[in-house]
């Protein structure tokens, strides 16, 4: 087990703990910037998927994971963005300035989603975004001005500087690198005290109050930043895909990416890559599953609904803390060997408020 | 004259959705938490109903009893086995856990019936009445009939039977409850029971109207807006919720040229996000809300 | 001048009368409990005080100025931290972010330039640090620092309530029930911990509490509560004399 002495008030502040995490994260980035060379184009456009995923997973992990609000709806946040991108390109606005209007569109669309559902907590919250994420489904069915309608939209694929995103490796490379840079971002809301404020707002609101968090403008940030997020997701999303159509950003993406944090871990970053990486695998996943079930079950087209939800409850129930709590137990489990305990994790149970009036 | 045939297909409608509500609604008060997978049940409901009625061929009205026990059956387990595991964890794992039994139960619908869209004969299918110029369908009087009986019966359920009251007294308060020797756990369980029965009951109901396939489970989506319409813990405004919100989408699909083009789908959802904006509590919240510390 | 006063006071909830007409002052530097039997409205009168609950009649005067119409939010930056009778702390954070969470009302950075984690965010950490760590020197929570709140055993959670209360700096801190749930040895720090914050760091104290011998320790002025209304207030010696709250507590 590794020790840490703390001479500095900056060691708590700082991104890496010490220089292990430095080194490590440092081969990541290697690597991951080497990816082009080592595999080809069909996993290099699976990997790009994964960062996108990653993208929106920040998003919703601030949103859900660390601000405790449930969003059912995030797809929405997804189709704005792609729509934006899409509709700005189209209109001969330059890649390096439509990415940051998209941001901004998305930002304030969270905003503007956010203040009015403000007051609604839990259960009505989640509620309020299901219905939400069909509303905005069928404004991209009905604006046909904006979005194509039904008929769907291409996107126009940004040439600059003699780099084209027909190219993976370039449309990889960007998306590593809005991954990159979203999760700095984030790091640094997390750290700070917004952050913190968010945290305060998932774990008691009462009390986060009682210190001096104005609860509404922190959760409508909160939504807004999450937002912003997914926005930017979304216009990478649009890249991805190259055509719009409005039945893309349904209700089932909106659970694939809270399947990504609940899978990830919630209330971790770290969560969001593992969780991306596993739901960007997933349809090869339910592929194999295929391959190996009887074929009158193998074949049915919902099996993968079926799997999607399987795993859902299987994590819910068994592992609250998604693939980045099992990492951190199975690490600790090395670090204290051989004197780790299971009760070191063991949940406490809290009841139902029983004394409702 | 149109608008009052208008209002009699939307009550029909709206008592499903009302149904529906029913089952969130009685789920709720007793454990706090939402069942998002309750259009899934319905579906599976109008499928083994299919399955009774269409495939094996019995009568309606047994088949009706058939599939209800064992589509309550089917729910009491569900509670008892997989639901009851994580109560008292946040309620965002409770949403996420039903969201994803409804999957499941989706998907088990797709792969074990299969995708196409059923239909089985109902003694009241094709059948109309004319009273006074309006024209009325068999079925819609069939479902306005059951839903009032079904009120009927659970409100004298509640009232009456031991069983009953002792549910409504853990609702209330299930630390008393407990205390006063009520077996907590399996009155939840058998709460779970009854709501997957009501919705059973609705899927069967529905079934001669939108045809039997796994998309009927959006039910559960737009039977919210009653509920929230409705208050959320009240069971006469579920039901009430429920109509209101089928007369509205009724009112929005024939006027649609006035509002603007596909209000209708979304008219249930918009009505969702207005009253929590507006009126979170709902036309008939029973409770005033205290926050506690 | 007192500090700190509350006038005619009343507030129901569906008809039940939790606080009926009830006012007191309390005085700069002085430690003022207020006692009472369970349902006698004390909480209530703090969540009316921290402004959860809105009362029905009545103003709170903090400083000469009447609050009883200030954000929620805002009590805490004009100098007023509580803690609750049921622990409120962020449960999956650390015992230091939870302190850092004392310092929200004096961050001085917006998300904007929160984002790049520019040098000013960066020396706004290390003041806020700075606070903190004199807290938890305070209360010797030092070997707690870095873990999370959730695998904390429950005396310490209550002084880690303490600490973030102290961490905004107040002027005035209500405890609410600060001895329930605690070992009589951690009662006695508990006791040492009041008066320092009332000499050292001149902090007034309004504090629930249950257990006599404590709450004669360390009270200058107590006020009894009964059936929402003022049973008694004065001094300790005379409340211990005093009829009405005798048969209160002892059921006449």
């Amino acid at each position: 087990m590794r020790f840490i002495f703390k001479t500095n008030y900056a060691q708590d502040i700082n991104m890496a703990r010490h220089g292990g995490d430095r080194f490590w994260y440092g081969c990541l980035i290697l690597l991951m910037l080497a990816m082009p060379l080592l595999i080809d184009d069909f996993y290099l456009g699976e990997i790009s998927y994964i960062c996108i995923l990653a993208i929106a997973g920040i998003g919703l992990m601030i949103l859900t994971g660390y601000t405790g609000l449930a969003s059912l709806g995030h797809a929405a946040f997804l189709g704005v963005g792609a729509y934006t991108q899409a509709f700005l390109l189209t209109h001969g606005v330059p890649f390096y300035l439509s990415i940051p209007i998209v941001i901004v569109v998305s930002f304030l669309v969270g905003a503007a989603i956010g203040i009015p559902i403000l007051r609604l907590t839990g259960m009505y919250l989640a509620i309020a975004t299901l219905a939400l994420c069909f509303i905005a489904e069928h404004v991209f069915i009905r604006w046909e001005h904006f979005t194509g309608g039904n008929r769907g939209m291409p996107v126009p694929q940004p040439e600059m500087l003699g780099l084209s995103f027909y190219d993976s490796a370039t449309f990889y490379y960007f998306c590593l690198f809005f991954l990159i840079a979203s999760m700095l971002v984030a790091i640094n809301i997390l750290r700070s005290p917004t952050g913190r404020a968010f945290v305060a707002i998932r774990d008691s609101e009462i009390a986060a109050q009682s210190l001096g968090v104005n609860l509404g403008i922190y959760k409508a940030l909160s939504f807004a930043i999450s937002g912003a997020f997914t926005g930017l997701a979304g216009a990478l999303l649009a890249h991805y895909i190259g055509y719009l159509a409005p039945d893309i950003f349904n209700i089932f993406l909106s659970l694939t990416l809270l399947l990504l944090i609940v899978v990830g871990g919630m209330g971790s970053l770290h969560g969001t890559i593992f969780g991306a990486i596993f739901v960007g695998f997933l349809p090869q996943l339910i592929a194999i599953c295929r391959d190996y079930l009887p074929s009158y079950i193998g074949s049915q087209p919902g099996l993968e609904p079926m799997l999607f939800g399987l795993i859902l409850v299987l994590f819910i129930l068994y592992e609250p803390l998604g693939i980045y709590g099992r990492w951190m137990k199975i690490k600790l489990f090395f670090e204290l060997f051989p004197t780790y305990k299971k009760q070191t994790f063991k949940k406490q149970k809290v009841f139902t408020k029983t004394d409702r009036v | 004259m149109q608008l009052i045939q208008l209002i009699i297909d939307g009550v029909a409608s709206g008592c499903i959705y009302g149904l529906v509500a029913l089952g969130f609604v009685l789920i709720y008060k007793a454990t706090e938490t939402i069942n998002f997978a309750q259009g899934d049940i319905l579906m599976l409901g109008a499928f083994v109903a299919f399955s009774l009625i269409g495939v094996l061929g019995l009568n309606y009205i047994l088949g009706f009893v058939l599939t209800v026990m064992i589509i309550a059956v089917f729910g009491f387990f569900l509670d008892a086995v997989v639901v009851r595991q994580i109560i008292g964890q946040p309620a965002f794992a409770t949403v996420m856990l039903t969201i994803g039994l409804g999957f499941i139960f989706r998907g088990f619908a797709s792969i074990y019936w299969g995708t196409d869209i059923f239909s089985f004969s109902t003694p009241f299918s094709g059948k109309i009445t004319e009273v006074g110029g309006l024209i009325i369908s068999y079925v819609n009087i069939s479902i306005i009939v059951g839903t009032t009986l079904l009120m009927g019966i659970l409100f004298a359920f509640f009232s009456f039977t031991k069983i009953g009251v002792a549910m409504r007294a853990s609702s209330e308060n299930q630390l008393a409850a407990y205390y006063m020797g009520i077996p907590v756990k399996f009155i939840f369980s058998l709460i779970w029971s009854i709501s997957a029965g009501v919705a059973a009951i609705a899927g069967v109901l529905l079934a001669p109207i939108t045809l039997v396939d796994t998309s009927i489970s959006l039910i559960g989506l737009k039977a919210f807006a009653a509920a929230v319409l409705g208050g959320f813990g009240s069971i006469p405004g579920a039901i009430v919720g429920g109509i209101i919100i089928g007369i509205v989408e009724q009112l929005c699909g024939t006027y649609e040229n006035y509002l603007f083009e596909g209000i209708r789908e979304i008219s249930a959802y918009l009505v969702l996000i207005l009253t929590l904006i507006i009126y979170p509590r709902g036309l008939f919240s029973d409770k005033a809300e205290v926050k506690k510390v | 001048m007192s500090l700190f006063k509350v006038e005619n006071i009343s507030i129901a909830f569906g008809g039940v009368k939790a606080l009926n007409n009830v006012s007191f002052e309390v005085n700069e530097g002085e430690v003022f409990t207020i006692i009472g039997p369970n349902g006698a409205g004390k909480s209530t009168l703090f969540n009316v005080i921290s402004r959860i609950y809105q009362p029905n009649e009545g103003k709170i005067y903090f400083e000469g100025n009447d609050i009883s119409k200030v954000a929620p939010h805002k009590i805490s930056s004009l100098g007023i931290a509580r803690t609750f009778q049921n622990l409120e702390l962020f449960e999956n954070a650390t015992v230091l972010q939870n302190l850092l969470l004392g310092r929200h009302i004096f961050k001085k950075t917006n998300f904007l330039n929160e984002m790049f984690h520019t040098p000013k965010v960066r020396k706004g950490e290390m003041e806020h640090r700075l606070k903190v760590e004199e807290i938890i020197d305070f209360l010797d929570l030092q070997h707690y620092r870095d873990t999370l709140i959730n695998g904390l055993p429950y005396g310490v959670r209550k002084n880690v309530e303490l600490a973030r209360a102290l961490c905004t700096s107040p002027k005035i801190l209500l405890l609410d029930e600060p001895s329930s749930g605690l070992t009589n040895e951690e009662t006695n720090d508990l006791g040492f911990w009041i008066k320092d914050i009332q000499s050292i760091l001149k902090i007034t104290i309004i504090m629930i509490e249950h257990d006599m011998s404590f709450v004669n320790k360390v009270s200058d002025r107590i006020l009894a509560l009964n059936y929402g209304e003022i049973l008694a207030s004065g001094l300790p010696s005379e409340i211990k004399e005093d009829a009405g709250v005798k048969a209160a507590y002892m059921g006449e």
